[in-house]
């Protein structure tokens, strides 16, 4: 009871029912199974880091010196395959989500716990599928699996991993479903739409993109995979087919698809920006709306993916049109951070250098994703590094970079211990630049006309491309310092404290560190908006006692 | 409060109604799920049907529109059974539900004993493409590419039968058990609203296939 009082609970969620494998493979608690999901994902992350690194390796030189054109296929395959479905799309929702969606709006659990779970086992079991392909041999289609190709020449285990894929999306399906319904019917008293966190908003308006988008997919590659098997002929032109289709259809998912991976991040950085501004977010109800507002414009968008497939010219440019449209919110939100930056009081920590590098690296993504909707430039662009450097500065520049963000800020939430600040610091200056380094010189290389999934090139390329390779190896240490401090920290990291950042929310104000099972000992009674930094923290008394009392007990690092 | 939480009541709600909400607002959301995945085969037949007119009106004549009219016949049947199985349900009357719940998974089974049947005719027709078919000289694409679609369109429909006789199945041994009452029987309702989706899937399937070119 002394130690419930100092801050750090004697029972909690990571000791509460013992640590046995059961206690964790069948948990049902939020948390725990947002856990379940870090752990995967990393994995998933360095394995489809290994293929990066492969593939940067490979173009160090203009000639074939490191593997051949087949395995050169199968890697970038098996780099996007891994990178989209089993990293990005479940990142931020799967972990943060999953973990803090319940404790921001003041429930004890998802609505659906053992649904929770199952999602967790689907998302394994179709990982596990996907990379039993990949470990017996592989796939070469482009992680897009472009018709005729993938349905009937590629000579590789397209239907496996398609499984895989299949199994893996249902499992991100009952997250979102999870995810409505629990917004919608577990909020706590006074827990008002316009009170929730924008995490929350941006979570809703992912998980509404998931059920929507989700089985369109799901069903596009039920058909490919029937095409392989029995040899129907729907998107065969040799049997009257249209390979188009596929393209629609595929497209109809993947670019809604983009938006599933880039508003959850979105989320983040507005919770971090207010944190470590120590402002009220500026034009809450605008950015609440512009999540809303990207989910349901990202479903009409998609055909500028295909303004070379040989779609009419009117098509063209009403898709060109429309992809502008999605570009209003994105900056509604942009705007809006900076706003909120403004005479703010900015703490440059971790977690904030994560941000700022988002607002920074998702902007330069966003403006030449204007440039590539522009069907004129994308002709001239097309299938070049130019596209590859976009998507990787919204991907990586933006998701990654959040992902990270979110992990520094919620690490002492999740295990009750502070990672060592400096060290971090430093990895986030060293993602960053690496980021760059790798990424900005292949939009140069696009706009040259270095063309993607070639693993030769013309000499004059070569300098551009050892950059391109020397900033990998920066952002690869970059990635594996977090790996050694986060993991330090759980054994010798300082204890956190409730409210280590003096922020604001339920899961900081309401909640011990790290939560107790059920949250909440009683399910609270908001009262305040969202992000009140106007006001003190409700728990920051206890943050400042437990901080003394660490002092007081000769601990390390307090004063 | 703990003292007086009904039996039903799982810890993370707060009272039966939140339960109830959560479970049928979880429902539709999945059904919204379900029509994009439908929704997506009905994009592509259309795209065909506009390609192909032709052949599309040639391939409905291969099916059997008495089948298909029985077919559709007994789900609706079905639908109304499963109604009153939730209505049952709704009202506590258990044994009830049981037994109209048996009624609906009889005519499921009938339903997909025929649609058995038609495959097996199509089958020894040689009109299975990939598989087993006959190339025909009117439409030599067009006829494959809608019995493609038919096949696909109607095996995904079917293997939603399947799944659907299976909770059907599971509902109606819980009725007789008793599991259900006039407060909690939010699981029944979904396996309503599930059953109904299917049939109304079908509902369009039955004239987009076996009615087109009549």
């Amino acid at each position: 009871m002394k130690e419930a009082m100092i801050g750090q609970p004697g029972r909690h969620y990571l000791n509460e029912g013992g640590f046995g494998w059961k206690s964790w493979l069948l948990t049902t608690d939020h948390k725990r199974i947002g856990i379940l999901y870090m752990i995967s994902i990393t994995s998933f992350f360095l394995l489809g880091g290994i293929f990066a690194l492969l593939i940067r390796l490979e173009l160090l030189t203009p000639q074939a010196d490191l593997v051949s054109s087949e395995t050169y296929n199968r890697l970038f395959t098996m780099h996007g395959v891994v990178m989209v479905w089993f990293f990005l799309i479940p990142s931020i929702p799967a972990v943060f989500g999953n973990f803090l969606i319940p404790i921001m709006i003041g429930a004890r659990d998802m609505a659906f716990p053992r649904l929770n779970l199952a999602s967790w086992y689907l998302f394994m079991l179709g990982g596990i599928v996907a990379i039993g392909a990949i470990v017996i041999g592989g796939v070469d289609t482009g992680w897009t699996f472009y018709t005729p190709y993938s349905s009937t020449y590629a000579n590789a285990y397209v239907v496996l991993t398609v499984i895989g894929i299949f199994i893996a999306g249902f499992g991100t399906i009952f997250t979102a479903i999870n995810f409505i319904v629990t917004t919608h019917t577990m909020r706590a008293p006074g827990m008002g739409w316009f009170r929730l966190p924008l995490f929350i908003w941006s979570n809703y308006a992912t998980a509404i993109i998931v059920i929507l988008a989700t089985p369109v997919i799901g069903i596009t590659l039920v058909l490919v995979g029937v095409e392989r098997l029995l040899g129907f002929g729907i998107f065969d032109p040799a049997m009257g087919g249209d390979p188009l289709l596929f393209q629609h259809m595929f497209w109809f998912y993947s670019h809604p698809a983009v938006y599933i991976m880039i508003l959850p991040g979105m989320g983040v950085v507005s919770e971090l920006v207010a944190c470590f501004a120590y402002r009220r977010i500026f034009g809450y109800i605008f950015v609440a709306f512009a999540s809303i507002a990207i989910a349901l414009l990202g479903f009409f968008v998609w055909g500028h993916h295909m303004f070379v497939s040989g779609q009419s010219l009117f098509a063209g440019l009403l898709f060109s049109l429309l992809s502008y449209l999605v570009a209003v919110p994105s900056a509604v939100k942009v705007f809006n951070w900076t706003a909120t930056l403004y005479k703010g009081s900015i703490r440059l920590e971790a977690p904030m250098i994560y941000a700022l590098g988002f607002i920074g690296l998702f902007t330069l993504g966003g403006l030449t994703g204007l440039m590539l909707a522009a069907a004129a430039i994308d002709i001239h662009v097309h299938d070049t590094y130019f596209v590859i450097a976009h998507f990787h500065y919204i991907m990586v520049g933006g998701m990654v970079l959040a992902y990270m963000g979110a992990l520094h800020f919620w690490w002492p939430k999740i295990t009750g211990r502070l990672y060592p600040n400096g060290w971090a610091i430093i990895a986030a200056i060293l993602i960053f630049v690496g980021f760059n380094l790798t990424f900005f010189p292949q939009f140069v290389l696009g706009y040259l006309g270095m063309p993607r999934r070639y693993h030769t090139y013309p000499e004059e390329f070569q300098m551009l491309n050892v950059l391109s390779t020397a900033g990998a190896t920066i952002l690869g240490g970059g990635y594996a310092l977090p790996l050694g401090y986060l993991l330090w920290s759980l054994g010798w990291g300082k204890r956190a404290g409730p409210n280590p950042w003096d922020a604001r929310g339920l899961e900081w104000e309401m909640t011990t560190t790290p939560p107790i099972k059920e949250n909440f000992e009683v399910i609270p009674l908001v009262e305040r908006e969202a992000y009140d930094y106007a006001e003190p923290a409700l728990n920051i008394g206890e943050q400042l006692r437990f901080e003394r009392e660490m002092a007081a007990q000769g601990e390390k690092g307090y004063r | 409060m703990s003292s007086q939480r009904h039996t039903s009541l799982l810890h993370q709600f707060n009272d039966l109604e939140q339960q109830r909400l959560s479970y049928e607002v979880g429902m539709w959301i999945f059904l919204a799920t379900e029509f994009l995945l439908f929704g997506t085969m009905f994009a592509g037949y259309m795209v065909y049907r506009t390609h192909f007119p032709a052949a599309w009106a040639a391939g409905s004549q291969e099916l059997n529109v008495l089948l298909g009219l029985i077919n559709t016949a007994i789900l609706l049947i079905s639908s109304m059974f499963i109604a009153l199985a939730v209505r049952a349900g709704q009202l506590g009357l258990g044994r009830s539900a049981a037994k109209f719940l048996l009624v609906t998974m009889a005519l499921g089974s009938m339903f997909l004993a025929i649609k058995a049947y038609e495959y097996h005719d199509k089958w020894s027709h040689h009109l299975v493409p990939g598989l087993n078919f006959e190339a025909h000289p009117e439409h030599p694409f067009g006829l494959p590419l809608f019995l493609s679609f038919y096949f696909t369109m109607t095996g995904v429909h079917a293997f939603h039968m399947i799944i659907g006789l299976g909770i059907v199945g599971l509902m109606a041994f819980w009725c007789w058990r008793g599991r259900f009452t006039a407060e909690h029987n939010s699981p029944l309702v979904m396996t309503g609203l599930y059953w109904h989706f299917v049939d109304i899937v079908w509902i369009y399937l039955y004239p987009l296939f076996y009615l087109i070119g009549r």
